[in-house]
């Protein structure tokens, strides 16, 4: 079951460190790790339901 | 260019039927002389069905073509005679190390499963492979090979295929109760009988070369992603036999094939890929292009499509004659069954049935592969270059990293021939499954299971046997007592079947399990060969 009611503990505080870990980076390097956060939680994550119901709550065009 | 191979010119020689001018009828006609054709030629010997095959060449391979061929082709030209010749000739490598751009991303060993006869795969060039089957295709009283032979048009009647050859003496006329068409992708017979051959098409271009050096490096696989010598596309270096090295550079759509092609072009690539001043010199180079796709029925009436006329793979993960050859392990012996009135025709659409299934399991890795090594969009290419660059520091990516894998046997699962399952069973060796190999001991000495089940329908079973063997009709299953006929020593068998006292398994002509239980029971193994055979 993915987790959709609110999970984070301090959100403003989790906001902050994540903008503030792409500080100073260019779109390209950004956009890089974006893609490699996404996979290191992905792997936390594990169970390919969640990770299903995850790709279409982010709005990803599956069939 | 320097050749370590002289190609054989095999003799054209007219055949009796052409000369005297009277349309002879066949009991099975091969189209292509090349690892299908040449396969589906030795197991049509084996099975004791007289075949002719033609090809329009009259030599084997040029260049390396297909490289690297995996345990179950080998076990099955074990089977067919040749296996231990390609081992001996080939090579065989564990480790392969991904690169990207500069850096060594991470390595892996295969580790091979122990107690196998076959090894996991072996690199050899496609030529001696082809070479070693027409070798042992000679002295074959049930097969007439024909070069200079091309087909040049084909049309069905009732009970046979009328095909219109060309040979250097002009034009001819035979007739076959079957035609296997092993020619290609390019298939000209797929043509002629207006199969529909649909899929994806790839927008890019690969360079090709053997290369012949004495290098120091170790037989390893190197996989580059966006080398500095090779920015943004990929490249890949393997061993062969003979000191010959294949080198296979992605070029791009915008390349030009021709101009890719010239020595000139492709030494400079060489050179900054080996990054110093070893001498190598350039044996073959081709450009290539590919697509996946596969026929949409696999027989047109008379006509049976197997290898690459079938289904075109990307050549990522050594798909190609891989699967080839394991269509005909499938067709060969219900070819033989329908020929000989024992199994109703209905056996050959289950032809379609599990090689379709198969060949479907194989685009889809291949179509994987080639989706990780050439990104279709930029966003893509970023999940493949995080997937790379975690790599290196991360054990979690490194099975997400997709340089091609390993062409595995596809399980006919779904199969109609397969009896389901009564009883709990451990292991891999459900129904549809190719059965694995073993050592064992047979007559004191050591031995193979799968040189011991022979070649018909075998009935193993784990302690005594209560009969020798089980008929349906005219077709006869051996029983092969694990205790009384050969004999488990290492307990591998045992283990890989989970036999225990009575467990019993029916096993096809092509090595794959049709059922299983936990005791033998003759009514029982009865009904499941009757299924086997789709009676």
């Amino acid at each position: 079951m993915l987790q959709t009611d609110p999970n984070i503990t301090d959100p403003d505080g989790f906001y902050q460190e994540l903008i503030d870990s792409q500080r100073g980076m260019t779109e390209d390097e950004a956009t890089l790790m974006n893609c490699k956060l996404v996979l290191v939680l992905s792997n936390h994550v594990g169970d390919r339901d969640v990770l299903r119901a995850a790709l279409r709550r982010a709005g990803g065009r599956l069939g | 260019m320097l050749k370590t191979y002289a190609y054989p010119r095999f003799d054209y020689v007219q055949s009796a039927e052409q000369r005297s001018g009277e349309t002879h009828r066949h009991k099975v006609v091969i189209v292509g002389a090349g690892p299908i054709g040449l396969t589906a030629a030795l197991d049509c010997a084996a099975r004791g069905i007289p075949a002719v095959v033609l090809d329009d060449n009259d030599t084997v391979s040029v260049g390396s073509r297909a490289v690297c061929y995996a345990k179950r082709p080998l076990e099955i030209w074990d089977r067919l005679g040749c296996g231990d010749r390609m081992v001996a000739k080939g090579v065989s490598w564990n480790v392969g190390k991904v690169f990207f751009r500069d850096r060594l991303s991470y390595q892996f060993d295969l580790l091979p499963e122990a107690d196998h006869k076959m090894p996991a795969m072996i690199n050899l060039q496609q030529y001696y492979l082809e070479e070693y089957m027409i070798d042992a295709l000679r002295g074959q009283k049930l097969v007439d090979l024909r070069w200079k032979h091309k087909v040049i048009s084909l049309h069905q009647e009732a009970d046979c295929a009328v095909l219109t050859v060309e040979t250097p003496d002009g034009v001819f006329t035979m007739e076959a109760e079957w035609v296997v068409a092993c020619d290609g992708a390019n298939s000209g017979l797929r043509g002629m009988v207006g199969a529909e051959f649909t899929g994806q098409f790839f927008e890019d271009r690969f360079l090709i070369a053997d290369v012949v050096m004495k290098a120091e490096y170790p037989t390893e696989r190197w996989f580059w992603f966006d080398p500095p010598f090779h920015p943004h596309q990929s490249a890949l270096l393997h061993r062969q036999a003979d000191d010959v090295w294949r080198i296979d550079f992605q070029l791009g759509w915008e390349a030009d094939a021709a101009e890719e092609k010239k020595p000139e072009r492709i030494i400079p690539r060489v050179r900054a890929m080996l990054g110093d001043d070893r001498p190598f010199e350039l044996e073959w180079a081709s450009v290539y292009q590919f697509a996946c796709r596969r026929i949409d029925n696999f027989r047109y009436g008379r006509v049976i499509f197997a290898g690459d006329a079938a289904h075109q793979v990307s050549p990522f993960g050594a798909r190609g004659a891989n699967t080839g050859v394991q269509d005909v392990d499938n067709l060969a012996w219900k070819l033989k069954l329908v020929l000989d009135g024992d199994a109703p025709l209905a056996l050959l659409d289950t032809y379609h049935q599990e090689r379709a299934f198969a060949a479907d399991d194989n685009l889809l890795n291949s179509t994987r592969a080639t989706d990780f090594i050439t990104p279709k969009s930029a966003a893509s290419r970023r999940y493949r270059d995080a997937v790379l660059e975690l790599a290196e520091d991360n054990a979690f990516a490194r099975p997400l990293v997709n340089s091609g894998r390993l062409s595995k046997p596809t399980p006919y699962v779904p199969s109609s021939l397969n009896t389901p399952d009564a009883e709990n069973f451990a292991g891999r060796m459900a129904p549809g499954t190719n059965c694995d190999d073993a050592p064992v001991e047979r007559g004191g000495a050591a031995s193979w299971f799968l040189n011991a089940i022979g070649d018909g329908f075998t009935v193993l079973t784990f302690g005594a046997a209560p009969a020798r063997e089980v008929a349906f009709g005219r077709i006869r299953a051996r029983v092969l007592s694990v205790g009384d006929d050969l004999r488990d020593s290492k307990g591998v068998l045992a283990a890989r079947y989970d036999g225990q006292r009575g467990t019993t398994y029916l096993i096809r002509p092509d090595q794959h399990v049709a059922a299983r239980w936990r005791d033998f029971d003759a009514a029982k193994i009865e009904r499941a060969l009757a299924r086997a055979v789709a009676a």
